[in-house]
């Protein structure tokens, strides 16, 4: 019990006022950016990050890190009220807590999002807690083929398990792959499909994409259809909160499996994604009722919100252990260590222990207080949905526009977002699903890259892919996720499984 | 879009040109430049930089670091290009401004950016997994004997690491395949894992790997051993890593980190950042950060720096030739 005499000194670093002070304006602030679309953790961390050369690493970390927390809780909030993720991995906390928002439940979807994101990070530094350094090196295990079976695990799991139409799906995800591919090609160092613009040489920013997909689609859609936000007004009370907790245990099968899945996927870079997605899928695969998920039920955004944490805590470690942040505020905290004179490596826990479970408390603490905070505040964000339309349209639509400004400080990207917007909207419309197109756009370059660097180790041979157990099974399973309604419709017509899944698409 | 952006800056220059007092002061935040991704040399650097600027109260104004690493970089020469006229921006620039241009054909050159200084070289070293040849000798008959040649991993395509890999095996004969990572902590991270055989990282991209015992230097790519005998790990510093020539493989390469200004700026306004560069070198932020990356100080300006970057500029544009990386 090494690593709890540890924790306890960890605590003992952090109680001090200055600290605890620090940490409630890191989580105040987080909060404020995760709520503004766009400007999320990254940029907040990147405005702050000066603000901090003046002060000890340990008071400067957690107070970033709370940021980080704040964020993470800040960005659950737009995508439940308005459908605009803040982050990549609030995409699938859409699908179930706009709709939940839309029947008058947005505060039961809030308390939802934020106790699972609570649950999800627990559960990860919990185990960054007791398994670090086995954790570490199981990190080490990914080369190419490994990361591209991960990623086609997830592209396989939305094929095979979404409810929509096969063919939507995979129209809409080869579209999103085919704009994934914009931009400078790492592995060959040629420009493609630019077309001589200089804009178009950094690709297609994928929060930009989101940003009109979701967002200003949604506010076009209610011009159209109501002007009028749908949700009600929400009745909020504490008894909401302990409803909502009194249930909690009825899911602690999605809880659990997600959480697993979060750190799992964690460790990997760019896991968060994925494993929002994954933990979505998954339930929904498992649930008695999948036809209920999409219009509003509250496992569909317990599921995501838990493995995204789960796995937005566990990106921490490799970039603490390995130097390979998992996410882009964690590339930005990354930058941080550097400045105070930290290497992230292996040695970072044997030389500066201090600062390393310095950290690791300020994760417990940071996410307890960071509870209390956002659901404390959730009257006060539920009832942005009572402001009369005309007035809330606008201001969403100029955040969103300084949100994909933001990003990359490019007048052109706004262009982009609007042009986006009408995209979603047609999408809406035709009803073509728009997360794997979202899903494509983000992971599909890092995929590629992963397939063409594991064809040049193995000299073009696919086996490669089967060449050891990890990458074997994750492969394998993948291919059985993609062909899962054949497989199931065969399995089924043998008479080996006696529920119909008729009823499941 | 473009269009009035230059006319913008060309209208700024005029009106920021005409005062023409000496001691030009930036007035708004200065923005430096980073043509990499969060968390690599040139962040460090830009960081170092920021850090040492704020600390020791060098200039007025703020500093803020703007990550510009898209499509490998060239993102931020395209964005320099286009300031034309503002003197708050600085990039920090590598070798890239020589090899992009060729091997990607970005329309892009470092004589329309106005240069501040050289401010450090980077050294290369071939490294391999601490399990791996313990030599160069015994590194090159392995990776001649393999069955399937070695894994060579590396930032990017057709830039610094590639050329380095092409040129190894002209003069090893062993054959490499090249494996082009996203940025060299992930090429550090894969050669650890065992998933590569060797690659070819700046030492800052491996310090820590180094010091924990999971890779070993085998040879630096220049004329001279690096000259920090501070140890690094509990046997060696980086003065005990021998050059590539020392072990029979003919192979150097430094790559310049320099400062820039967009074109168009004022004398006094380039003069200010000479001065304001020139104190960063003398900090002791500066000192500790090039001997903790192992950088080769260096610090020229003025006509100096521009006959460095053309000499420089000939060296590359033969190497990239050679190594058959310019585009058609």
């Amino acid at each position: 019990m090494e690593a709890l005499g540890l924790l306890f000194h960890g605590f003992a670093v952090l109680l001090t006022w200055k600290t605890l002070v620090l940490m409630m304006v890191g989580l105040v602030l987080g909060i404020f950016v995760g709520v503004l679309p766009g400007l999320g953790g990254p940029n907040g961390v990147a405005i702050l990050l000066p603000l901090t050369f003046t002060m000890d690493p340990t008071s400067a970390i957690v107070m970033l890190s709370c940021i980080y927390w704040g964020a993470l809780f800040g960005g659950a909030i737009t995508s439940i009220l308005f459908n605009i993720p803040g982050e990549a991995w609030s995409v699938a906390t859409t699908f179930d807590g706009y709709p939940m928002a839309q029947q008058g439940r947005a505060a039961e979807a809030l308390t939802a999002a934020f106790t699972s994101s609570f649950i999800g990070s627990l559960v990860a530094v919990l185990l960054i807690t007791f398994l670090a350094p086995m954790i570490s090196s199981f990190a080490l295990k990914f080369g190419p083929p490994e990361f591209f079976a991960v990623y086609l695990l997830t592209f396989c799991s939305f094929v095979g398990l979404g409810r929509e139409a096969k063919h939507k799906t995979v129209i809409s995800m080869s579209l999103g792959l085919l704009l994934a591919g914009i931009g400078m090609d790492t592995v060959s160092g040629n420009l493609r499909m630019t077309f001589g613009s200089a804009e178009l040489l950094r690709g297609i920013n994928f929060l930009v994409a989101v940003i009109g997909l979701f967002g200003i689609s949604e506010i076009l859609l209610t011009m159209e259809e109501r002007l009028a936000l749908r949700g009600h007004a929400a009745s909020i009370s504490l008894r909401v909160v302990l409803s909502v907790w009194k249930d909690l245990p009825k899911y602690w099968v999605t809880l659990l499996r997600s959480s697993f899945i979060g750190c799992w996927l964690g460790i990997t870079p760019g896991g968060a994604i994925a494993a929002s997605f994954m933990g979505y899928n998954l339930a929904k695969r498992f649930s008695k009722d999948p036809e209920s998920f999409g219009k509003g039920r509250i496992e569909g955004v317990f599921a995501p919100e838990t493995a995204a944490h789960a796995s937005g805590t566990a990106a921490l470690l490799p970039m603490l252990a390995l130097g390979i942040p998992g996410s882009g505020t964690a590339a930005i905290l990354l930058g941080g260590l550097m400045v105070w004179g930290l290497n992230p490596g292996p040695l970072l826990f044997v030389e500066h222990k201090d600062f390393v479970w310095g950290l690791i408390a300020s994760m417990y603490l940071g996410n307890v207080v960071g509870l209390v905070l956002v659901l404390t505040t959730v009257p006060i964000f539920a009832s942005i949905l009572r402001v009369p339309f005309a007035a809330v349209a606008p201001m969403i639509v100029v955040s969103c526009a300084i949100g994909a400004y933001a990003i990359q400080n490019a007048m052109f990207d706004i262009w982009l977002m609007l042009g986006f917007g009408v995209v979603g909207y047609v999408f809406k419309k035709i009803g073509i699903p728009l997360a794997p197109f979202t899903l494509a756009l983000v992971l599909g370059n890092r995929a590629e890259d992963a397939f063409r660097l594991s064809m040049i180790g193995s000299g073009g041979d696919l086996k490669v892919f089967w060449s050891n157990g990890l990458v074997g099974s994750i492969t394998t399973l993948a291919l059985v996720l993609l062909f899962w309604p054949v497989i199931d419709g065969l399995l089924g017509r043998v008479g080996l499984t006696q529920r119909t899944r008729a009823t499941s698409r | 879009m473009r269009i009035s952006v230059k006319a913008f800056g060309a209208a700024t220059a005029l009106l920021l040109g005409t005062p023409a007092f000496a001691g030009w002061e930036p007035t708004k935040p200065v923005e430096i430049v980073v043509a990499a991704g969060a968390g690599g040399a040139s962040d460090q650097m830009a960081r170092m930089m920021q850090a040492a600027i704020q600390k020791n109260n060098l200039m007025k104004q703020p500093m803020v670091v703007s990550l510009k690493g898209g499509a490998s970089g060239a993102e931020a020469l395209m964005y320099m290009k286009s300031s034309e006229g503002d003197p708050n921006k600085v990039l920090i620039a590598y070798s890239l401004i020589y090899m992009l241009p060729l091997s990607a054909k970005i329309p892009f050159n470092w004589r329309e950016l106005t240069p501040v200084s050289v401010i450090a070289l980077d050294q290369f070293v071939l490294w391999d997994n601490s399990a791996g040849p313990k030599t160069v000798k015994e590194f090159v008959a392995a990776a001649k004997a393999a069955s399937s040649p070695f894994k060579m991993g590396g930032t990017g395509s057709k830039r610094e690491d590639h050329v380095l890999t092409v040129f190894l095996e002209q003069k090893t004969g062993a054959k490499f395949s090249y494996l082009p990572y996203k940025s060299g902590g992930e090429a550090a991270t894969q050669l650890v894992g065992n998933h590569t055989e060797a690659n070819v990282n700046n030492p800052s991209e491996n310090l820590e790997v180094w010091r924990a015992g999971q890779v070993r230097p085998l040879c630096v790519f220049d004329k001279e051993r690096i000259s920090y005998t501070s140890k690094v790990t509990d046997t060696q510093s980086w003065a005990d890593i021998p050059t590539c020539k020392e072990e029979g493989v003919d192979v150097q390469y430094l790559m310049l980190r320099a400062t820039f200004l967009p074109g168009k700026v004022t004398a006094e306004q380039q003069a200010f950042y000479v001065e304001l560069f020139h104190k960063v070198t003398q900090t002791a932020e500066y000192k500790d950060y090039m001997e903790k990356q192992a950088l080769k100080p260096i610090f020229l300006t003025g006509k100096d720096m521009v006959q460095f970057l053309e000499e420089d500029d000939a060296t590359n544009k033969a190497l990239m030739t050679e190594a058959g990386f310019v585009a058609k």
